[in-house]
């Protein structure tokens, strides 16, 4: 296993931050698979080895947790809510869509490791759905037409600039052609 | 529905959120008066503040609405092992989506309550337990902690006193569970959240490595702040009694503007709620249930009526539309307020497919610790499932409720009635549906939810 200097300087940055050793594990294990995409039994014993505990103390985290991973997602991961208030937007549609478009089903990864697809529980923006997240960012109100829309642009790598789907945390909601953003004074 | 005026908002918490001009930064958070009410603190003794939460009043904005600062009375400070303060950032219940907008907009008002909250009760360190699918959420958390810390508000000897308290921010790992508290405390030391048995292990005793510890939510912990600035007593009259201060009330599903809102307890009702302030439902709908406090409270039937009596002792006959919304108006309906997730569903929804998409949420959540839980909720998808899929059967309706009444109080946490209490109130309410999907096969209806 090999970690990049800068991932390997965080580790030894978060692990004080605790007062016990073990307290750090999803920490830590979040920056390695940030880095790795997996958490690999290798990787397991490593971690358990800076943590002084068992790497069965880590393997049933790994285990356990919906976000962590044995084996990774593609390069592009795409999350999709599924529960209940985005689906009463219409998320399984968007999913669907988004399955087409992308040419991967959910839970699966497509064979050229481009493109992956999760649907999630609640994502806990649930005023905005249906919710999808490209990697880290958020995109709101992708249904319908927009969902097209927004799969396209996905695949033709033209999200990130497009003034139709901006991302949440920038502070800004999406201008969805089809439902009418929702803020108000 | 005709009304004469539109209930007003009234902004505490989010006073400054949606403001363009206003930024996540500590320049601006300082501009309006920030950290003042930090500074206030330090130059009270800690009980005193505890005090003023007490006679605030604030109730736990969690789901749970149990009243703050008798939370910190039961904190055990004779044991002489360090206090812990953890901030419950997991924000997990299906339809609730307020503490997102408290920790991406205006992090630096969580982080002053909480430091606040940290001297009140003397805690050597506090944690935010953040929900890993928050990333930007956690990246801006720590900016906001490095500035403060650069300012003097947290870390070591804070405002120059003797009191140092650490913050740190914690990432969970997707995991519904990690809201109920105990369960937090589990991940939080590194484990699998299995949470754990009440007695003994109640947090303000035996929390965070078998130390006392207070576990707040982040709407609760802002509020700390603004009972300092505004005074328990004076903090108290705001909302109802019993009901105080305000609520962000989160509404999603079938109504034209979906979308958080900050009223006074009790302000206004259900109906003015959905039809004033959100619109109203898509045209052409009418309304059919509402799941007023989050996926694990009871769900309401649009053409009911509620009838019995108030705490104070009158007495009331509501339709679903004259529903306070506040702590106690949800409850005395017989379901619950919860975490604020006010779920609406209008008539297209196939009530047995609603049922199944949530009972797939809890089957996949379950820590799998409690048999009756770990299986319950599984079998609960699985018939609802099964039932959406054209194999319903005349006795389904039964077979589900039986499985839901042999998890309620089975449990070691709450979630096992969370995970029952849907299954029984979409039975007692829709159970005509759960028969006709028998009788009739599986009419496919216009939104697929499962």
């Amino acid at each position: 296993m090999e970690l990049s200097k800068e991932t390997l300087t965080k580790i030894d940055e978060v692990i004080p931050r605790y007062p016990e050793k073990r307290s750090a594990a999803l920490m830590v294990i979040h920056l390695i698979q940030d880095e790795l995409g997996s958490i690999s039994d290798e990787t397991c014993s490593w971690i358990a080895d800076k943590l002084e505990i068992k790497p069965i103390n880590v393997k049933e985290l790994i285990t356990f947790y919906p976000m962590l991973r044995e084996t990774p997602w593609a390069k592009k991961h795409i999350r999709v809510c599924r529960t209940l208030p985005c689906a009463l937007r219409g998320s399984y549609g968007t999913c669907k869509i988004l399955e087409e478009k992308l040419g991967v089903k959910e839970g699966h990864v497509r064979d050229d490791g481009e493109f992956s697809i999760e649907f999630m529980e609640c994502l806990a923006d649930c005023g905005e759905g249906p919710v999808v997240m490209v990697g880290e960012d958020t995109y709101e109100n992708i249904e319908g037409k927009n969902a097209e829309k927004f799969a396209d642009l996905l695949v033709q790598e033209k999200l990130d600039n497009s003034k139709d789907f901006t991302s949440y945390e920038n502070g800004l909601v999406s201008k969805s052609p089809v439902s009418k953003p929702t803020k108000k004074k | 529905m005709i009304k004469k005026n539109t209930p007003k908002e009234r902004r505490i918490i989010l006073k400054h959120a949606d403001d363009p001009k206003y930024s996540n930064k500590i320049g601006c958070y300082l501009k309006n008066d920030g950290y003042s009410m930090l500074k206030k603190a330090f130059k009270m003794k800690p009980e005193e503040i505890g005090e003023e939460v007490m006679k605030s009043g604030v109730r736990g904005r969690g789901g749970a609405g149990f009243p703050a600062g008798m939370k910190w009375k039961f904190l055990d400070r004779k044991s002489g092992k360090p206090i812990y303060l953890i901030c419950n950032a997991d924000e997990s219940e299906p339809g609730t989506f307020k503490d997102r907008q408290i920790m991406h907009k205006d992090p630096h008002q969580l982080i002053e309550g909480m430091m606040i909250a940290a001297y009140a009760i003397q805690a050597k360190q506090a944690f935010i337990y953040i929900r890993a699918e928050f990333f930007k959420g956690a990246h801006i958390l720590e900016e906001a902690i490095a500035e403060a810390k650069e300012k003097n508000f947290c870390g070591d000897n804070i405002l120059g006193s003797s009191y140092s308290c650490d913050l740190v921010v914690h990432r969970g790992a997707g995991a519904y569970i990690c809201g109920e508290e105990t369960g937090l405390i589990e991940s939080l030391e590194g484990k699998r959240p299995n949470p754990r048995i009440k007695p003994p292990y109640f947090p303000a005793v035996l929390g965070l490595y078998q130390c006392p510890t207070i576990v707040n939510n982040v709407e609760t912990l802002c509020n700390v702040k603004h009972v300092l600035e505004i005074g328990g007593e004076e903090f108290s009259k705001i909302g109802k009694p019993n009901n105080t201060g305000t609520r962000i009330w989160c509404v999603s599903g079938q109504v034209k503007k979906p979308g958080y809102y900050e009223f006074e307890c009790g302000a206004l009702t259900l109906g003015e709620m959905i039809y004033d302030v959100c619109g109203g439902l898509l045209p052409g709908r009418t309304l059919k249930a509402v799941i007023p406090g989050g996926s694990s409270s009871k769900i309401l039937r649009a053409d009911e009526r509620f009838s019995g009596k108030l705490k104070d002792g009158t007495d009331f006959d509501w339709g679903i539309e004259d529903i306070p919304l506040d702590f106690d108006g949800p409850a005395s309906v017989g379901s619950m307020s919860g975490s604020g997730g006010i779920i609406i569903m209008d008539d297209t929804v196939d009530m047995v497919e609603a049922m199944a998409n949530i009972n797939a949420f809890y089957a996949h959540e379950s820590c799998g610790q409690c048999t009756p839980c770990r299986e319950g909720s599984l079998w609960m998808k699985k018939i609802t499932k099964r039932m959406c899929e054209g194999d319903a059967r005349d006795e389904d309706a039964d077979l589900l409720l039986s499985v839901a009444n042999q998890i309620e109080g089975r449990t070691i946490c709450a979630f096992g009635e969370a995970a029952a209490w849907p299954t029984q109130s979409f039975i007692a309410k829709f159970r005509n549906e759960f028969e006709e999907k028998a009788k009739n096969g599986n009419n496919k209806p216009s939104l697929q939810l499962i």
